[in-house]
């Protein structure tokens, strides 16, 4: 019996496509013990082609599976819980990855089961996800265990109370998007110093790549790694001090505590 | 970064460790060397009689004088590759020799964690097959691009410079997520975690950046209110001001 049972994914876009790829990957799970449903012929197909097993309705898959994966949209997460809810037993986990889906709402639409929400971020599509978790009253140390073991082959996923959620939001939810802006800004930088726009950006790219990198590599604080590179009266402290200067990191903040507070917003509307 | 190269080029198939011959000034970095399988010299002489790529990774106020040195040994079989920050070719090609095949680098810190950002440019005797073995032995530790030596501040200034503006955009993260009320330790993880896996979705999908920031943000959502607050404050303005100062920097300091 794998480790895990038997795994499911209702809505089989590209986020569950990511998840299953990356649980594979990671010897977590094999695909002949996964079953899947979309509403898409197209992205059954993706997964049949995965080696997994496909269904037409929702309950099939609570049927064959342990864990359950809600992959579908937000605003389809309640009526799809709600259709399967006289299928789901003690034995079942069901991971929500939904954003903005309260553990409250999932427990209202599905019934007082194991519930885990996730907030997964877009890197996800490419195996190197940040997320945060929380458990639902009946959710198990189990469950967390199990949900972060799997997480840990598309990225990381650190557990964190529910009402953390929208600072989450703001950091790692919208995160992506500040580093894109960072990225372009980078190879605009060396566009204006001479370099030409595709060098530029391959050297922006990988440059955030590999520092994130030493980051969560060496474990240092970014603060001492940032110490350790800038020579007296050199080049890097130049740039440094220019960031300084235009409050760059009081705007980066400000844009982390923005989005976590249209997070809150949008929470309780 | 010797040792982040070689433990690189190792561990990319590139070379065996018995292949690879080291000198050093300490006793300990000797060890280092040894203790993953490669010769430690005594002398630079002998660095340069026992190989055909010679690595030049002292620091910049070393490297003439090391060049001087080891010219009379220096054939032209051998390919030299500086990884010294601001000491261009026509410096090094003085003290090696004129017939010296010389290649210039300019690696970034990550190449400790195997994902450097580099260029590199090629002295005038370098040929095709000289250059595309550096290249393909630099790529085994992150990216490397050939780029002519005139755009060295330029690189210099980017991904020379650049990891410090990262460190300091992932600390100002954290510390976004702290007032917004996550624990330290959770801020930072999922802060690096971020730009980590966003930098890679800019690398695997080939999407220039702006076109993967309007894919994630949603009508009056989350994101594009961050993202307000971030054109609120120049951010962008700020984040070219940081590579060209730092560029110029460069060019002051190789004058």
């Amino acid at each position: 019996m794998p480790e895990f049972g038997k795994i499911g994914f209702i809505g089989a876009g590209q986020m569950a496509e990511a998840l299953a790829r990356g649980f594979s990957n990671g010897k977590m799970i094999k695909f002949e013990d996964v079953v899947a449903t979309d509403p898409t012929e197209a992205r059954m197909k993706v997964f049949k082609d995965l080696g997994a097993q496909t269904v037409t309705d929702n309950k099939q898959v609570v049927e064959k599976a342990d864990v359950i994966f809600i992959a579908v949209k937000p605003q389809y997460v309640g009526v799809v819980l709600k259709e399967v809810r006289s299928s789901l037993k003690d034995n079942h986990t069901i991971v929500s990855i939904a954003a903005g889906v309260t553990l409250a709402q999932l427990k209202e639409a599905a019934g007082d089961v194991r519930l885990v929400r996730v907030m997964p971020n877009t890197p996800c599509l490419v195996g190197e996800t940040a997320s945060a978790m929380c458990l639902g009253p009946k959710a198990t140390d189990k469950d967390a265990e199990m949900v972060r073991k799997l997480f840990s082959t598309v990225g990381q996923c650190i557990q964190v109370d529910e009402s953390l959620l929208s600072a989450v939001t703001g950091l790692s939810g919208s995160g992506p998007a500040y580093v894109f802006l960072m990225i372009e800004a980078l190879s605009d930088g060396g566009v204006r110093a001479g370099l030409p726009r595709d060098i530029a950006q391959a050297l922006a790219a990988q440059t955030v790549l590999g520092s994130a990198k030493m980051v969560t590599e060496t474990g240092k604080h970014p603060g001492q790694l940032k110490d350790m590179v800038t020579s007296p009266a050199g080049t890097t402290i130049a740039g440094v001090h220019e960031l300084e200067k235009g409050a760059f990191r009081s705007t980066v903040m400000n844009a982390v505590i923005a989005a976590a507070n249209r997070a809150n917003e949008l929470s309780k509307q | 970064m010797a040792e982040a190269l070689a433990r690189g080029f190792i561990a990319g198939g590139k070379v065996q460790p018995g292949d690879i011959t080291a000198s050093a000034t300490s006793d300990p970095r000797k060890e280092v060397f040894r203790g993953f399988g490669a010769n430690a010299a005594d002398s630079n002489q002998q660095v340069v009689d026992n190989s055909q790529i010679v690595f030049v990774s002292v620091k910049p106020p070393y490297v003439v004088q090391v060049l001087k040195e080891v010219s009379s040994s220096l054939t032209n079989e051998h390919i030299v590759v500086s990884i010294a920050a601001g000491i261009p070719l026509g410096q090094m090609q003085e003290a090696a020799g004129k017939e010296v095949r010389l290649i210039r680098v300019m690696p970034n810190t990550p190449c400790l964690v195997g994902e450097t950002a580099s260029a590199m440019c090629l002295g005038s005797n370098v040929s095709e097959e000289n250059a595309a073995m550096v290249l393909e032995l630099m790529s085994s530790v992150g990216t490397c691009l050939k780029v002519n030596e005139a755009l060295f501040s330029g690189v210099t200034g980017l991904s020379g410079s650049g990891p410090a503006y990262v460190y300091l955009m992932i600390e100002a993260m954290a510390d976004g997520g702290v007032r917004a009320g996550l624990p330290r330790d959770t801020a930072q993880t999922l802060a690096a975690q971020t730009v980590l896996g966003a930098a890679k979705m800019v690398l695997e999908t080939g999407m220039q950046p702006g076109a993967l920031k309007d894919q994630v943000t949603s009508p009056a959502g989350t994101t594009i209110a961050g993202v307000h607050a971030l054109e609120t404050g120049a951010f962008r303005a700020t984040v070219m001001n940081a590579v060209l100062a730092s560029a110029s920097r460069a060019d002051e300091l190789s004058k």
